[in-house]
Order: structure tokens, then C-alpha cells, then sequence
């Protein structure tokens, strides 16, 4: 490929997937509503399109048409800077998540990804880190209380389930060797005996690390203790209101579907999936529907969650991050290096494997 | 105007007013003459007294020319209390935050404040009136008649509660005698909705703690025992259905179906709670050994209810001093050992269980009979009777225009409401309307123990133990 189609491929990828996100993040809140109130015995919006789907739409453009009150208090700059921090980061892990098979136009190969770093995993690791600084801004910037018990809180968790976080990477890049989200997709490719897909299996530790970790990363229940409502008001999104609030809105549910994203590709076999052998054009669609599919059924998780656990005490989450997390995961990892070391044994060895 | 001329007007005009003898005496004087007469009744005797108010309407501060230090106290910027200050902490690592009274999880218009080191609650100063309606002082305005239609808004959670204990005491001051189906009915409604409210508290608990899903499940079984209490009195809160005298109304036909349905549906609800919380070690954590009080504390402060049983006081009013025929009911008063909010959580759910058990004892045995007093100076004539007798013409007449007398003299009944001892204190001169209503509600007790109980918790804990000692904000202002 030239440089110019290079250049264009990527725009157009980079411009589809950020309305992608857009769109899967108005159908999640949706999606969202509409679980909780079904596990809790109502009906939830149903007056705005069918099954009330365009409700989000509806409350996005409220809030694009509210007034977005500035209290006097504030640290102008950081306090505009915020909502823009949280939603950028949001928005570039995405673009390293491969959503669907390879496919080629004439004699080119297009990946369903926006760019195919071979530094995948580090960078979703440094750019989720990037997330604090929002919430620490929005606190301290807003000139108030609560917010700020918000951002000291959010700084604590998020740098804590962050080191919890890596660590379960640790053992997937031992087994797997790369950090290339493709790879490691590829390499979730077949099953074994016929119908087992072949996905990490041996990583199930890492996978419920990993995934507990993210619980955290994204401020939900149960341990939504940044923006518990009922102890701290907000949180750090107290002092915000109209389009501002709303990016925060937007940037958390963009890391409910990153978080669900990337555990399905790191663990759950990416866009892996029967295609039926219906040939092309099911060949690259089939696996974007999977990817969505095993998506939304982390995405269903994490609103279960919400619905049936009380929150965490703040003492009690640094515990559970430090006291358990950690090491756990640190086990986790001596126990893979050492099975890695004796896979790489001579044969006679292999018994006690 | 400097402080002194103001307190010297002041001095003036409280002169004058005791030189007028009208009440209603226009004060025309500059500031003065915003300011209001107020009659006040008098402690410790029968008279009401002129007394001048020195309120300034709409103004924060009670009086306007106190200096900046006693402002400072009465806008609740400056905490006063015996705490003693640990010099080890610098101050700048404190800071006081204002929770409440819009803040979500203070059941009403509470306000905290609440003294943090980091997250660590160093002092707790509670503030109340934000819901003062002044409801004793218009229950002397009322009729007797219409006095429950008063109290049962105060404590709006347990409203049969409080039409109880009042209509007790003013039966107590009348003399007389309930038939047995009025009383049982009496029972039946205070103990359903003792299930009622003990189901809310479970609602506000869940959702206080975070486990947002409980607020809508406790809501589910509450409103079916709402929808009973519509059926018997026409709303869901606020009934003015126990009225001195008896009951408004019989029970409608086919309440025993309703009953049964209750008493099948609501354990079913109260299991599936139990399913969510009692094992569940995030619930667990959250409340165990949290906001203790202890008994010692809890009889210091006037902790009753609920929340004292939890710390292991066997004291129930339905025990103690029993009311309207409950002592011949079997059931057990369910008590704690620790005094945490845990502990509160099983002497709740152990309660809903007893009080049903009440209900299931009444359903088997409610006896036939009148639902209210035959007496009709205190109860209206049946609608029937009106169109026969002119006597029952004139009673009927008497009853909703002046109302009935009460003798004199001054009584007093409490009663075991979902809270705690809810007492109602009434003194009349013997007339139509009271002398003085007082209540004493639970909620203002426990408001009081809150420092105690969230001294050197979290946040969080805060929160849990606020909820677990389930004040109502119309009970404590009222």
C-alpha cells in the first residue's frame, strides 16, 4: 500500500470506530437501564423509540442543551481540562481492539482494528492509567469537598487495581509471548477436540483477576466508591452539569465497553467463532458478531454486579487490591513461570508436568 | 444603627407590649415593626403568655445582632461541643463538610456536620429543624377529632403509630372503653404497618450501603401491605383511620383473603432479602461491628426500639406496658447482642416475622362486634340513625362542628411504634381542643445518640449507621 491509501485506510478506520463507540455506548447505558430494571422488578425506559432505545439520545441532547453551570470556585483551566481527559484516553484504547477477521479489498488486507501495535497490551495499560488524571483534576479543580474525597479516593483505587491489573498481564504475555492484540487473538484461534475453543483457558486466573480489576478500573459497583451517591454525593462529578457531566457519562461507559472489549480478546478468543462455513461476506461478519456478542455478555456481568452488590468501604477496597489482588496474582505468576519453565524440560520431564 | 440602640429599642418595645394588652397590637417602630408577636404557653402553668419573638422573617441568623461569634454557632459554621482537640493533628489535615440537608442518603432534610480527618469522621454535630412545621403547636388548634389527622403526619412512616398513642391518651382523658373489634383492629393495623415501615427500612438500608436493587425489592412487599392499608382507610399514608373512639371504619369485606395473601407474599419477600444480604460478605463487612451503641448508651441517650433491643435492652412497650389488648397475643421480642448495625438488621427482619405472627393470631381470632365506641358524644351516629332520631341529628351535628369536650387534666400514653417509644402527651382544659400536644419521638432520640454511634468511623460507616437507626425527619422536627 502507498502512503496515501496507508493514510486513508486509517482515517477511515479511526472515524468508525469512534462512531462505533458512540453508538455501542447509547445502546450500553440503554442496555443497561433495561437490565437493571429488569432485575429489579420494573420496566425501565420504553417511551422513546421502540423499547424505549432512543432514550439515551433523548437525555444526550438534554444535556447537550443544558446549561453547563461553572461554580465560582473553581480552577478554570484544569476543571475544562477533565471531562476532556477522561473522554480521550476512552476513546484511543479502543483503537488497538481487533473487532473481527482480517479482511481483503482487491489485494489488500485491511485489519478491523485501528492500528495493530505490536505494543498493544502496554499501551492499554498506560493509556487506562492516563484515566486517573481526569478524575483527579475534576476533584480538586471543582474547589469543593466532596469531589475532592472523590478524587482521593479515585486516585488510591485506580493506582492500586492498576498494579493488579498489570500483574495479570504478566502471565498471558509469559504463555503467549507477545503483546500484540492480533497475535494473541490468532493464537485463541481452533478448538480442541472439535468443540472446545481453544481460547486461554490456562489464563482463568488472570481472566477473573483481570476482570475484578477492571470492575475497579471503571468506578463501578462494587466498587463505585469514587462516585458513591449515597456517602459523597457525586464524587468527582459533583460540581458538573450539562455537556461536561455528560463526557464523564460517556467516558465511563466507553471503559465499561473497553474493559468487556479487551477481556474478550485477551481471554474469551477475541472475534473467534463458528462461521458455519458460509463463505464470504459471513466470513468477516460472523466475527464481529461473536466479538459483540461475548462483549455484551461482560457488559451484561458488570450490570449484574451493579444491581446485586452492596459498595465496599474504602479501607476494605485498598485491602481487598493490596491483600488479596496482589498477591494472588504474584502466585499466579511464579506458578506460570515455573510451569513455562518446565514445559521447556526434556521430554523425560513431561510426567510431571 | 450600632448594637446598643438596637438592644435598647428592643428593651423599649418589650416594655410596650406590656403595656398593650392586645395581642394583635401593630408595632409600627422602624425594624420593630417586622417583627412579630408571638403567645406562648407558659412552663409550669395553664396560662399563655404574650411573649415578644425576636424573629426576623426569612433572616438565618435568630437574632440579628449577636456578635460573629454566636452567629457563627447559629448558622452551624462553628461546631460546639466537648470534644476534646488532639493537638497531635495539624488542622490543616481536618476539614468540616456540610452532609445534608440535600445530601441523598440523610432520609430527609438531616444535616450533618461532620468534622473529617481524611476519611475519618472526627465529630458529628446534627442539625434539625429544616422539616419543623410546627405541628404540636397546631394540633392546639385542632379538635380532638381532627388531632390524628395532625400526629399522623409527623412520624409519616408509622402514621397508625402515632393515631394510636394519640387517640389513647384522649381516650384515657375520656374514659372510654374501645370494643374489642376496634382494638383488634387497632392492633392489626399498627402491626402491619410495623411490617410496612420496618420494609422501607430495609429498602434505604440496602440502597444507603450501595446494593441499589434492595430499594426497589423492599419496596415491592411494602407496597402490597400499602395497598392493604388503602383498601381499609382510602390512602396509602396518612390514614386518620384510628381516631379517639375506636376506628374509622370497619375493615372492608374480604380482608381476610388480603391478609392471607400478605402473610404469604410478604415472608416470601423477606426471604428473598435474606438470600441477598445475609450471607454476603460485602454486606457483612459493611455492617458488622459498625456504629455500635452501646446499652449504657443507648439508655443515656433515650435509644429505644429496634435499635436498643439490637444492643441486647429488653424493652418492648408491648411487653412492658401493654396497649390496647396486645398482651394477648404470643410473640417474642427479638434482641441483639453487639448494638452494630448488623445486629439492627436481624432485629428488623426477626420483627416483620413477629409482627406477622401477630397478624396471623388476629386473622384466626378477630372477633365480632362494633368497631368503635357506642358512645355518641365522642363517635358520630351511624349515617342511618341521622334520618330517625333527632337526638342522633344533634350529635352528629355537635361532633363535626365544635366537637366533643374532654374533661380536663393531662395524660400521657406511649406506644411502640417501628422507631421506638412513641409517646403522646396531652393536656386539656376541657374544651374541644387541646391545651398542649406533645410527642415524643423516637427519631429525635436517636438523632442525638448519631455522634456517639459514628464518632471514628468512615465515611461510609457514617452513612450505614445513619440508616440503620432509621430516624424520620417529620418525627424528629415535627
Amino acid at each position: 500500500m502507498t502512503g496515501w491509501e496507508t493514510f486513508l485506510t486509517a482515517a477511515i478506520k479511526v472515524v468508525l470506530a469512534f462512531a462505533l463507540l458512540l453508538n455501542v455506548t447509547i445502546l450500553v447505558v440503554w442496555f443497561e437501564r433495561k437490565v437493571v430494571a429488569d432485575l429489579q422488578n420494573r420496566i425501565g425506559p420504553d417511551r422513546a423509540g421502540p423499547w424505549g432505545i432512543l432514550q439515551t439520545v433523548a437525555d444526550g441532547i438534554k444535556l447537550l442543551f443544558k446549561e453547563s453551570v461553572t461554580p465560582r470556585k473553581v480552577e478554570f483551566g484544569p476543571y475544562i481540562a477533565a471531562p476532556i481527559a477522561a473522554l480521550i484516553p476512552a476513546l484511543l484504547i479502543f483503537l488497538v481492539v481487533p473487532i473481527g477477521r482480517p479482511f481483503t479489498l482487491g489485494d489488500r488486507v485491511i485489519d478491523l482494528s485501528g492500528m495493530d501495535l505490536n505494543i498493544g497490551l502496554l499501551y492499554i495499560l498506560a493509556l487506562s492509567s492516563l484515566a486517573v488524571y481526569a478524575v483527579v483534576l475534576a476533584g480538586w479543580s471543582s474547589g469543593s469537598k466532596y469531589p475532592l474525597l472523590g478524587a482521593v479516593r479515585a486516585s488510591a483505587q485506580m493506582i492500586s487495581y492498576e498494579a493488579a491489573m498489570g500483574l495479570a498481564l504478566v502471565p498471558l504475555i509469559l504463555f503467549t509471548g507477545t503483546t500484540s492484540l492480533h497475535q494473541i487473538v490468532e493464537l485463541q484461534s481452533g478448538t480442541y477436540l472439535n468443540f472446545i475453543p481453544a481460547w486461554n483457558w490456562i489464563l482463568v486466573p488472570s481472566f477473573v483477576i483481570f476482570f475484578i480489576a477492571g470492575f475497579a478500573e471503571t468506578n463501578r459497583a462494587p466498587f463505585d466508591l469514587v462516585e458513591a451517591e449515597s456517602e459523597i454525593v457525586g464524587g468527582y462529578h459533583t460540581e458538573y452539569s450539562g455537556f461536561r457531566f455528560a463526557m464523564f457519562f460517556l467516558a465511563e461507559y466507553i471503559n465499561i465497553f473497553n474493559i468487556s472489549a479487551i477481556t474478550v480478546t485477551l481471554f474469551l478468543g477475541g472475534w473467534n467463532g463458528p462461521t458455519f462455513g458460509l463463505g464470504a461476506p459471513f466470513d468477516w461478519i460472523l466475527p464481529i458478531v461473536w466479538f459483540l456478542a461475548k462483549t455484551t455478555a461482560l457488559i451484561f456481568v458488570f450490570v449484574w454486579v451493579r444491581a446485586t452488590l452492596p459498595r465496599m468501604r474504602y479501607d476494605q477496597l485498598m485491602s481487598f487490591g493490596w491483600k488479596r489482588l496482589i498477591p494472588v496474582s504474584l502466585l499466579w505468576i511464579a506458578l506460570s513461570t515455573v510451569a513455562i519453565g518446565l514445559r521447556r524440560m526434556p521430554p523425560s520431564w513431561w510426567p510431571f508436568v | 444603627m450600632s448594637d446598643k440602640d438596637t438592644t435598647e429599642e428592643q428593651q423599649d418595645a418589650a416594655v410596650a407590649v406590656e403595656e398593650t394588652p392586645a395581642v394583635d397590637a401593630p408595632m409600627e417602630r422602624g425594624e420593630a415593626g417586622r417583627r412579630r408577636l408571638h403567645e406562648m404557653w407558659v412552663a409550669g402553668t395553664e396560662e399563655r403568655a404574650d411573649v415578644r419573638h425576636f424573629t426576623d422573617e426569612g433572616a438565618q441568623e435568630l437574632l440579628g445582632d449577636e456578635g460573629p461569634d454566636v452567629l457563627a454557632i447559629q448558622r452551624g459554621t462553628v461546631v460546639e461541643d466537648d470534644y476534646e482537640f488532639d493537638d497531635s493533628v495539624d488542622a490543616e489535615e481536618r476539614q468540616i463538610i456540610n452532609m445534608g440537608p440535600q445530601h441523598p442518603s440523610t432520609h430527609g432534610v438531616l444535616r450533618l456536620q461532620i468534622e473529617l480527618e481524611g476519611e475519618t469522621v472526627r465529630r458529628v454535630k446534627p442539625i434539625i429543624g429544616y422539616l419543623h412545621t410546627g405541628m404540636e403547636k397546631t394540633g392546639e388548634t385542632l379538635t380532638w377529632l381532627q388531632g390524628p389527622t395532625n400526629v399522623t403526619r409527623m412520624d409519616y412512616l408509622s402514621p397508625f403509630h402515632n393515631e394510636l398513642a394519640f387517640s389513647l391518651a384522649v381516650e384515657k382523658l375520656l374514659g372510654v372503653d374501645i370494643p374489642e373489634r376496634g382494638q383488634v383492629i387497632r392492633i392489626l393495623m399498627t402491626e402491619l404497618n410495623r411490617v410496612s415501615s420496618h420494609l422501607l427500612w430495609i429498602a434505604t438500608q440496602g440502597m444507603d450501603i450501595g446494593a441499589i436493587s434492595m430499594m426497589i425489592y423492599g419496596w415491592r412487599e411494602r407496597e402490597l401491605v400499602l395497598d392493604f392499608f388503602e383498601k381499609v382507610t382510602g390512602l396509602r399514608m396518612n390514614h386518620n383511620y384510628i381516631r379517639p373512639g375506636g376506628v374509622a371504619a370497619d375493615l372492608p369485606d374480604g380482608w381476610e383473603d388480603d391478609i392471607e395473601m400478605l402473610l404469604r407474599k410478604v415472608p416470601e419477600g423477606v426471604a428473598e432479602y435474606r438470600e441477598i444480604l445475609d450471607e454476603n460478605p460485602i454486606f457483612l463487612d459493611r455492617t458488622y461491628g459498625v456504629g455500635v451503641i452501646t446499652p449504657a448508651e443507648c439508655r443515656a441517650y433515650g435509644v429505644t426500639g429496634p435499635a436498643a433491643r439490637a444492643s441486647g435492652i429488653d424493652f418492648d412497650l408491648r411487653k412492658a406496658f401493654p396497649y390496647s389488648g396486645i398482651d394477648k397475643y404470643e410473640f417474642e421480642v427479638p434482641l441483639g447482642k453487639h448494638g452494630d448495625v448488623l445486629d439492627r438488621y436481624h432485629v428488623r427482619i426477626a420483627e416483620i416475622d413477629q409482627s406477622l405472627g401477630i397478624v396471623r393470631q388476629i386473622l384466626e381470632t378477630m372477633p365480632a362486634g362494633d368497631y368503635r365506641t357506642a358512645d355518641r358524644k365522642v363517635t358520630p351516629p351511624p349515617r342511618k340513625r341521622i334520618d330517625e332520631s333527632m337526638e342522633a341529628l344533634i350529635h352528629h351535628f355537635k361532633i363535626f362542628t365544635s366537637g366533643f369536650q374532654v374533661p380536663a387534666g393531662e395524660a400521657w400514653q406511649s406506644v411502640e411504634s417501628p422507631r421506638g417509644e412513641l409517646g403522646v402527651y396531652v393536656v386539656s382544659a376541657g374544651g374541644a381542643r387541646p391545651w398542649r400536644v406533645h410527642v415524643r419521638g423516637p427519631s429525635f432520640a436517636h438523632v442525638q445518640a448519631l455522634p456517639v454511634a459514628m464518632t471514628d468511623s468512615l465515611i461510609a460507616d457514617a452513612v450505614a449507621t445513619l440508616a440503620s437507626l432509621d430516624p424520620v425527619l417529620g418525627d424528629v422536627d415535627r
